[in-house]
């Protein structure tokens, strides 16, 4: 049953903050504490998988696939640990963050709907409830979107929500198709089902239908609208959660149900998951050297990342597979830093502007190293994290071997530093021309940086152990037997 | 606490020091740590001869440049932040040289770029600083990149990471087809790094920097970065034709621009770092020869420049600090006032402009002597050489006599400067003229291991201070009549440079960047315009290009429609049609509404004809109330019509999107239906699960999940929407 904790302490604990929404110290106490537990699960998960295999368990004690079944292998564990460790850092920053009103509102309790939706849909082995899934975070994305917040912010929610509730129509009639064609939901049965059938109308278009949600969900070009419209708009907290999170579930979901449910050979899905990745990429990094606002320019960036993983995605060799789940999780805990450190500079300097903020390096520096680390691991600089996951993308096209591939990635690279370099210029180097000082930084907001900072620079220095989960994930996506036994053949 | 460094990096040189013996023996040390052991990254460290002599010259120059720095900067708190970088910058570059596995030397490669862009950038609040901080970062960066794929090209054919494993392949590797790709690579990264043309300007750019900075950086080692992997790569990749040229060329090239651009500089510290890009010019167009004598004289002409330009660096420092003007035409005649950073500054720019008995006569004359025996071609390489040395010649007499000789000229009282000041360049120029007189241990103990390192074989190196009456002689005899004919000119030589305007690579660089930001702006606003509309419309397009890209690429034969329903089924399908048109042609929002609500349901009645009551009911309640609260939203907008109009491409993709679903939903019907989920509610629903409803079982307890999340939806959504009214009403005020 572990698999079902991380969801259910998520929806426990959205209810018991949204109960003490009024008591202040107890709201408080319960998110922190649904927070580090789900950080507990995650790892009991992640050891359970990894020593003794994928983990399922059907609810209700209805066997599969007449129920719904949990079930988590490498992939989902190591995701289900990235978002509970992101939770932790969204959850101590926003304690010293979040306004009263916006925590009488039920702020809290919307940050762990939104991670049970996340938790869902990692651990689901069911394609609808994936899609209720996707619906619950949604829903509570809406909900941190609007809360407490004015005019920009509006504006922002209903493009993300207009945007993302296409998708979500989409997703709904690929099941519905699925469902007709196989007459199955559960997705470890459907890979028999749709077995041999992949030329049919009606299996190939549920595939699209799927694709083009998940596409939309992961920001992939050119359906990327809704999320620079909308990530700088609420607090910084609420942004780092979405940055980490909420594309990725997208991406998890390409990665799981073409691989699971679709057999994609002699599909142009290949091909179309490089060419929109690549284009991605570069469209993506092209709009972060542009803006002139933190949080604008790592919406960007967060486009441009997102493009690599599904550039390596649909280069489709387990290097490469391996390379985009090393990348991924090494992205969820960069983006986060990143995005919490501009709520930092937006706290004690007043805003995230280029042109009336600077001078951070000066008035603190360890604010600005703290920015640094994350920023140049982001920039693929070693020895952080970011630059292996940046070898082990440009090794996967360097195998294939693709020249044109190897050169978009080096390109990406270049920009995406010029980016960060810019923040780094205007922000930290330039001094303020408005002669303002610096607020001081509140413990609870540095906190939870210099956590995930540790974590970069420890992935960089040791990258072997989240390199063997990577690639025990990847083994497990390339070859879904052990999965499918583990939910079709589940002895509970 | 602020002479640590010096004494960490003086304990580092003994060190090394103490390896000399055996590496002058011909042995190697080595050691390694697994990194990515699945990937065959390693950290593996290893020194031979080449390494040995970059390390010594790295931590051997560091100590008197930390010892220097500390007196420098000594009344600036920003000192201690300014050694650690130096420190981190010394480490990186130490370990560069060190590495034996490709990816570790890449690792510390990109730390050295790193700790240099924020070394340029020390000054942060000059705009010219950042702006040369960013230009070093850039360029380099983009020659790191391509090390990188390089590197990994290069691994993954000789199947191994190690260095000292890949050059005794060298064969193989320049017989391969990846060998074209992997040294373009390997090229860019160094002569990024060593700032070879067309790279070569980030390196006065760089010049924003402190001067020990720019001594210990920008002359003496890390801009020597991308020389040492060229030594270090010669035995792999070295050889072939397009190795040599464009190493002759952009070397001789990077030599003939950076001399002349340095006689017209009027800040003598820019002066030195165009002499910089002589030198490694230089360096880089002997590698090219590919000749070993050519080899030894990039050897020894590498410690030869290290040791005068560092030397040069620091007396302008001194000059900067103690007469405060670094530049040409502010000083003169200070030789009484400051001896002894006069005799620091003629003693090194004697070892350069290469006068006996220096060492740099020797490299002088080693350099000449392989030049006429060049493989690209013995014309171009001595030519370029002959003209760039008399420049040297002409700069080192402005480096030492301008400012020492003539009418005095000072920014302020000037005086020699403390210890901490005079003693390293004082070390680092008495070490020019002791190398000179002594110079056949110099070539046995250091250079020899070193060129056997670069050639990929043993190597004899014998060092003599008199060569007799020869071909390189007479062009040493040439070069300082020439150099001191053009010194005696230089005024006017100056004048004349400056005058000129030559478009160069920098304004390339500036154009290439004024050309990316216009172009993402460009992207990003014909993308991201801002307005709903677009986007939705984009997306629809997308989803309607899949679902045909789907259709047309599947192979369903599409059965042949039944059209014999019951009359009053094709009622409901009227209703329904006309319903949709009365929504696409009304200009008012309530009747466009209504008819939505006429839309849905038309569908609840066909649920109901085909015995689905709970849907129906369901699909019912929910029009209804979305009518009802659509209305009342509208009350509260301004009452204008929808403007109407034609539209041809909203048409054609929601006719195109329409029929796409329409295609798709027909093809599943044509499948057959598999029931037997629905077989085992059907059994299991009351026995075991004890309700007769099978809908109602199934959400639940079949699938109560699915009824858990959607519920959460709901109550989610109530927040939200509390949310949202409370947002709104503050938008208002």
């Amino acid at each position: 049953m572990l698999v079902a904790f991380p969801i259910l302490t998520a929806l426990g604990t959205a209810v018991f903050c949204f109960l003490m929404r009024d008591q202040r110290q107890g709201q408080m106490l319960a998110s922190l504490g649904g927070a580090l537990i789900q950080v507990a699960l995650a790892v009991a998960l992640l050891w359970t998988v990894t020593t003794s295999g994928p983990l399922s368990a059907q609810m209700g004690g209805w066997p599969a696939p007449f129920g719904i079944t949990l079930v988590a292998d490498t992939l989902s564990a190591l995701l289900v640990l990235s978002t509970a460790i992101v939770l932790l850092c969204v959850v101590i920053f926003s304690l010293s963050e979040i306004e009263r009103e916006q925590e009488r509102l039920g702020y809290q309790a919307l940050v762990h709907a939104l991670v049970a939706g996340v938790m869902g849909a990692f651990l689901t082995g069911d394609i609808f409830n994936l899609y209720v899934w996707f619906e619950v975070l949604l829903i509570s994305s809406f909900g941190l979107l609007v809360i407490g917040g004015g005019k920009a912010q509006l504006d922002g929610a209903v493009k993300y929500v207009g945007l993302n509730l296409i998708a979500t129509l989409a997703f709904l009639t690929g099941v519905g198709l699925l469902y007709g064609a196989t007459g199955t939901l559960n997705m470890a049965d459907l890979n028999q089902a749709v077995s041999g059938r992949m030329t049919e109308t009606a299996i190939l278009a549920s595939a699209g239908f799927l694709l083009f949600a998940y596409g939309a969900k992961s920001a992939l070009f050119p359906v990327y609208f809704w999320l620079p419209a909308s990530y700088h708009t609420p607090a910084a907290a609420t942004s780092a959660l979405f940055a980490a999170l909420l594309t990725k579930v997208g991406v998890y979901s390409i990665l799981r149900v073409f691989t699971l449910v679709f057999e994609t050979d002699g599909t142009p899905l290949a091909p179309v998951l490089i060419v929109a990745g690549a284009i991605t990429a570069v469209v993506g990094v092209l709009g972060a050297v542009t803006h002139r606002e933190i949080r604008r320019i790592l919406s960007y960036n967060i486009i441009s990342s997102i493009g690599l993983l599904i550039m390596a995605i649909g280069i489709d060799t387990p290097l490469a597979i391996t390379a985009a789940i090393f990348y991924l999780v090494h992205n969820m805990l960069v983006k986060a830093a990143l995005f919490l450190h501009a709520g930092l500079v937006l706290k004690i300097k007043g805003s995230e502007e280029f042109d009336k903020v600077g001078g951070i390096y000066e008035q603190a520096p360890w604010i600005a190293v703290l920015f640094l680390v994350p920023a140049l691991s982001l920039a693929g600089i070693p020895p952080l994290s970011g630059f292996w996951g940046k070898f082990l993308i440009l090794r996967a096209t360097i195998d294939l071997p693709s020249l044109a591939l190897t050169v978009l990635v080096l390109v990406v690279s270049l920009l995406t530093i010029y980016s960060v370099a810019r923040i780094w210029l205007e922000i930290f180097w330039k001094s303020d021309e408005r002669g303002e000082g610096c607020a001081p930084a509140p413990a609870l907001m540095v906190a939870p940086i210099v956590l995930l900072t540790i974590l970069t620079v420890g992935i960089g220095l040791y990258p072997d152990l989240l390199y063997s989960w990577s690639d025990s994930a990847a083994a497990g996506i390339a070859d879904p037997s052990t999965y499918i036994s583990a939910v079709m053949e589940d002895p509970s | 606490m602020r002479f640590l460094p010096a004494l960490l990096a003086f304990m580092a040189t003994a060190w090394f020091w103490s390896f000399l013996p055996a590496i002058s023996a011909g042995e190697t040390r080595s050691w390694a740590w697994a990194w990515l052991p699945d990937q065959g990254v390693e950290l593996a460290l290893r020194i031979d001869g080449l390494s040995l002599l970059f390390a010594l010259l790295i931590t051997g120059i560091g100590t008197l440049i930390f010892l220097y720095t500390a007196a420098y900067f000594r009344n600036d708190d920003r000192l201690p932040r300014l050694l650690t970088l130096l420190m981190l910058f010394g480490i990186s570059m130490l370990g560069l040289v060190l590495a034996d596995d490709a990816i570790s030397l890449f690792v510390f490669w990109e730390g050295t770029t790193v700790t240099s862009f924020l070394l340029v950038g020390f000054d942060h609040n000059r705009r010219y600083a950042r702006a040369s901080a960013l230009q070093a970062l850039i360029i380099t960066g983009l020659g790191g990149l391509a090390l990188l794929a390089g590197l990994i090209i290069l691994g993954q054919f000789a199947g191994t990471y190690r260095l000292s494993e890949m050059v005794l392949m060298g064969d193989a590797i320049r017989a391969s087809e990846i060998y074209i790709a992997a040294t373009i690579f390997v090229l860019l990264g160094c002569f990024t790094k060593s700032a070879q043309f067309p790279f070569h300007f980030w390196l006065p750019g760089a010049m924003a920097a402190p001067t020990p900075v720019s001594a210990y950086l920008h002359s003496a080692t890390m801009v020597k970065a991308g020389v040492y992997l060229l030594m270090r790569m010669s035995p792999a990749l070295g050889g072939t034709e397009i190795w040599m040229w464009s190493l002759t060329i952009c070397g001789a090239i990077t030599m003939i621009v950076g001399s002349v651009w340095a006689m017209k500089q009027d800040d003598l510290k820019l002066m030195l770092a165009h002499t910089t890009l002589m030198g490694l010019g230089a360096l880089v167009m002997l590698l090219g020869s590919g000749t070993k004598e050519a080899a030894k004289a990039a050897v020894l002409f590498l410690l030869v420049h290290a040791l005068y330009k560092a030397a040069l660096f620091l007396s302008v420092g001194i000059l900067d600090k103690q007469a405060g003007s670094r530049m040409v035409d502010d000083l003169g005649g200070l030789r009484g006032a400051m001896p002894l950073s006069f005799a620091i500054a003629a003693l090194a720019a004697l070892s350069m402009a290469g006068f006996p008995p220096f060492i740099g006569f020797i490299g002088k004359e080693v350099i000449y002597e392989s030049a006429l025996h060049s493989a690209a071609s013995p014309l171009l390489v001595t030519g370029s050489a002959l003209a760039a040395n008399i420049m040297m010649v002409a700069c080192a007499g402005l480096v030492a006599i301008k400012p020492y000789f003539g009418e005095r000229r000072a920014q302020k009282n000037p005086g020699d400067p403390v210890f901490g000041l005079w003693f390293g360049p004082a070390v680092l120029a008495a070490l020019g003229l002791w190398f000179g007189l002594f110079p056949a241990a110099l070539g046995h103990d250091l250079l020899e291991p070193a060129l056997g390192a670069v050639t990929g074989k043993a190597a004899e190196v014998k060092l003599y201070l008199w060569h007799g009456v020869n071909l390189p002689f007479l062009l040493s005899l040439l070069t300082f009549a020439a150099g001191i004919g053009l010194f005696l000119v230089i005024g006017a030589v100056r004048r004349a440079l400056q005058a000129a305007r030559v478009p160069g690579a920098e304004d390339g660089y500036d154009l290439g960047l004024a050309g990316i930001d216009r172009l993402s702006a460009w992207v990003t606003r014909s993308l991201q315009g801002g307005r709903m509309t677009v986007y939705l419309k984009l997306s629809f397009a997308v989803f309607a290009g899949v679902i045909w890209m789907a259709i047309l690429m599947s192979n369903t034969e599409l059965s042949r429609p039944d059209f014999r329903v019951p009359l009053f089924q094709f009622g409901v399908v009227v209703l329904i049609l006309v319903s949709t048109v009365v929504v696409t042609f009304t200009p008012s929002r309530l009747i466009a509404i209504c008819a939505l609500g006429g839309v849905g349901s038309g569908i609840a009645m066909l649920f109901v004809m085909y015995g689905a009551i709970d849907v129906a009911m369901t699909q019912l309640l929910v029009e209804i109330l979305v009518v009802v609260f659509f209305a009342i939203a509208l009350l509260q907008l301004p009452r204008t019509p929808i403007s109407l109009g034609f539209r041809p491409f909203d048409m054609a993709l929601s006719v195109a999107l329409g029929l796409g679903v329409i295609v798709t939903l027909w093809a599943v019907l044509g499948t057959e239906l598999n029931l037997y989920l629905t077989e085992y509610f059907e059994k299991y629903s009351a026995p075991k699960a004890l309700g007769r409803n099978i809908v109602n079982v199934i959400l639940v307890d079949f699938r109560a999940l699915d009824t858990l999340g959607e519920v959460s939806v709901v109550l989610i959504a109530a927040i939200a929407a509390v949310a949202v009214m409370r947002a709104g009403r503050e938008a208002r005020k």
